[in-house]
């Protein structure tokens, strides 16, 4: 057994043959022509091929792995439309008399070369765009379709390095796992692999020869290391590992683009928590049905200073365009308590739980709450956004809100700047707010209950304290009660109630939340569709009396 | 000629994905699009010559437009570099 360690990308096992796969560089001869006009001819037909080509691989990515990781191939058909380039082909071909292979590999050299010359990684990572985009053309010159790699059985492929359209146009059927010996994180290479789910591992050491192809391997991408010829201890227990993931990833297949309604027609919408927009990748990738919580208070921890309007708006922007139209919940701020910013210079408390925190600082300096806001209902006009406020505890707390919110409408207006229709809503994670959700339901379009801090102020029990686990009673009655009472409250002012806090997914639980009649459970991405299916298994109806006893 | 400067705020600055943007923005009007950065001047409707500008974060650029629709074309673009970079 043999092992090389590189560097994962996407965690996943994989298990098969190793196909090292050569990149076949088109060979270019250079040779002289007579008809120079029919050679540029000939070259900008093969370009309009490629052009096709990569619009079709853009459709694909677009519905595989989502519009800001498509975006490369429409680049590439931007690049391909670059009139230095073409000039620069063209050029080559009249001036030289030469064929249009020569034209195009020259002027591909020398435009990588300039990005490989640039003093920025990422650029740099740029002179793989342009030799991939010329390496289509030549394809197209030659009458292929470029580079599909054709397999029989799944495999490893192992490579020096793949170009983007190389990793989209990989058939996931006939591919386990990539490993590269070079590629950095930066490369799309490395973006597309994680949002297509394909355990992958990049600056791998290991030799490109026949010493490693076709020999039976194991990728660990939780560990970032390959084993080729695995010996029979380790060969078990990632087959152990893999067979666990298989269930995973069959029960995603059979329930992706399903709906998540029960057995008797109840329809609950299955929501992603999220607290970064990295993690959107994850959200399209488990199909959930929106985002039920947006942590916002990311972009305040990553930042050494007061984010600003700018900075927010492009973030929830690529949001709101990245969901396509599903509703995405933004909550604003939550810092405080076991969060904080230092550049927020808060006072240090003797009760931080219970203190400056969440919505009572967006109140009490309300230039920042508004920055936020600004940026939020800026966005909302590219997707469906919702806003909701955490730690409410009265009345008089959303009319400020909703205050606040008229203000910033008006500005905006003033200003020309465009924002959509957003709902407005509020996180019901104090007893305070749930015993009163009959009066703040009139308030507000939507309810989520935090059942988290819910259950924490409940119970006066601090979670963090392991002393504490003998008192602690994640089902309390008290809380679920506390639940069924919020829920019952919205429903009688006609909103919507959902659960975004850890007791949304709880599965011992789900039943009981649908007997409730709870409208959207948000969970972490990856238990959106081990929801899905127990509520596409249950029927409601006739347990429901039972059920609310049971617990209740 | 209408010209404006604008100080890229965007961590990754002009990359890929926005320079197409930009340059998609750009086609979108008859008038020349010219962008600056320290000395160096590229057309900004060729997406190689604006990402081989290299801008930062932190680097500020001049744009300058020139034709019929200017007036357009100026505040269009001003406001996608405010939006997106």
């Amino acid at each position: 057994m043999k092992t090389y360690k590189g560097k994962s990308v996407f965690n996943g096992i994989a298990i098969g043959k190793i196909c090292v796969y050569k990149k076949d560089e088109q060979q270019v001869k250079r040779s002289k022509i007579m008809d120079v006009e029919g050679e540029i001819q000939r070259f900008h037909k093969a370009r309009e091929t490629a052009i096709e080509q990569l619009q079709g691989l853009y459709e694909k990515a677009l519905t595989e792995v989502g519009e800001a990781n498509a975006a490369i191939f429409e680049i590439h058909q931007m690049m391909l439309e670059d009139e230095d380039y073409l000039e620069s082909i063209e050029n080559i071909i009249r001036t030289q008399e030469v064929n249009a292979e020569y034209a195009v590999a020259a002027t591909s050299d020398n435009f990588s070369a300039m990005f490989a010359a640039m003093d920025d990684d990422y650029m740099r990572e740029r002179a793989a765009d342009v030799k991939d985009i010329s390496e289509r053309v030549l394809a197209a010159l030659k009458g292929e379709d470029k580079s599909k790699i054709l397999t029989e059985e799944p495999v490893i492929i192992v490579a020096d390095d793949l170009a983007p359209s190389q990793t989209v146009q990989l058939d996931k059927d006939k591919v386990l796992s990539f490993v590269t010996v070079h590629g950095s994180v930066n490369s799309h290479t490395a973006i597309l692999a994680r949002t297509m789910s394909i355990p992958a591992l990049i600056g791998t050491d290991l030799p490109l020869d026949d010493t490693i192809d076709g020999k039976m391997a194991v990728v660990d991408g939780n560990q970032g290391c390959i084993y080729v010829e695995p010996d029979e201890e380790t060969m078990k227990l990632m087959e152990g590992k893999l067979a666990e993931e298989k269930e995973k990833r069959e029960l995603l297949l059979t329930l992706k683009g399903k709906e998540s309604v029960t057995l008797d027609n109840q329809k609950v919408l299955t929501y992603a928590n999220i607290g970064n927009s990295r993690d959107l990748a994850m959200v399209l990738q488990n199909d959930a049905e929106g985002i039920g919580l947006f942590r916002s208070e990311f972009i305040y921890l990553e930042s050494d200073t007061y984010p600003t309007e700018e900075e927010q708006f492009k973030i929830y922007k690529t949001v709101a365009e990245t969901m396509a139209g599903k509703r995405v919940i933004i909550r604003t701020l939550d810092i405080g308590a076991d969060k904080q910013a230092d550049y927020f210079q808060l006072a240090k408390e003797e009760n931080p739980a219970m203190g400056l925190r969440a919505i009572r600082i967006c109140l009490t300096r309300p230039e920042i709450f508004k920055t936020q806001l600004r940026a939020i209902f800026r966005a909302s006009a590219y997707g469906r956004l919702a806003v909701m406020y955490p730690m409410i505890t009265s009345v008089a707390e959303v009319r400020r809100i909703k205050e606040i919110v008229e203000e910033v409408k008006r500005e905006l207006q003033q200003e020309n700047l465009a924002f959509g229709e957003i709902e407005q809503g509020i996180m019901i994670e104090t007893p305070a707010a749930a015993i009163i959700s009959d009066l703040l339901a009139k308030e507000v379009d939507f309810f989520s209950i935090g059942t988290n801090d819910l259950t924490q102020y409940l119970l006066a029990i601090d979670r963090q304290n392991e002393e504490l686990d003998s008192f602690y009673d994640a089902h309390h009655t008290a809380v679920l009660r506390m639940i069924y009472q919020t829920v019952q409250n919205a429903h009688k002012e006609n909103i919507w109630c959902g659960i975004c806090g850890e007791l949304g997914g709880d599965t011992e639980l789900t039943r009981l939340f649908l007997a409730m009649g709870v409208d959207e459970l948000s969970v972490s991405p990856g238990k959106v569709l081990p929801l899905r299916k127990i509520i596409r298994e249950t029927r409601v109806e006739e347990d429901r009396e039972k059920l609310l006893q049971t617990f209740l | 000629m209408k010209s404006f400067q604008y100080v890229i705020t965007d961590a990754e600055g002009i990359h890929a994905r926005p320079a197409g943007d930009f340059v998609k923005a750009a086609k979108g009007f008859a008038s020349s699009v010219k962008i600056t950065k320290g000395g160096k001047t590229v057309d900004a409707k060729k997406i190689f010559g604006l990402m081989g500008l290299g801008v930062k974060q932190g680097e500020e650029v001049t744009i300058d437009v020139e034709g019929e629709d200017e007036e357009a074309a100026a505040a269009a673009l001003e406001t996608f570099l405010k939006e997106n970079l």
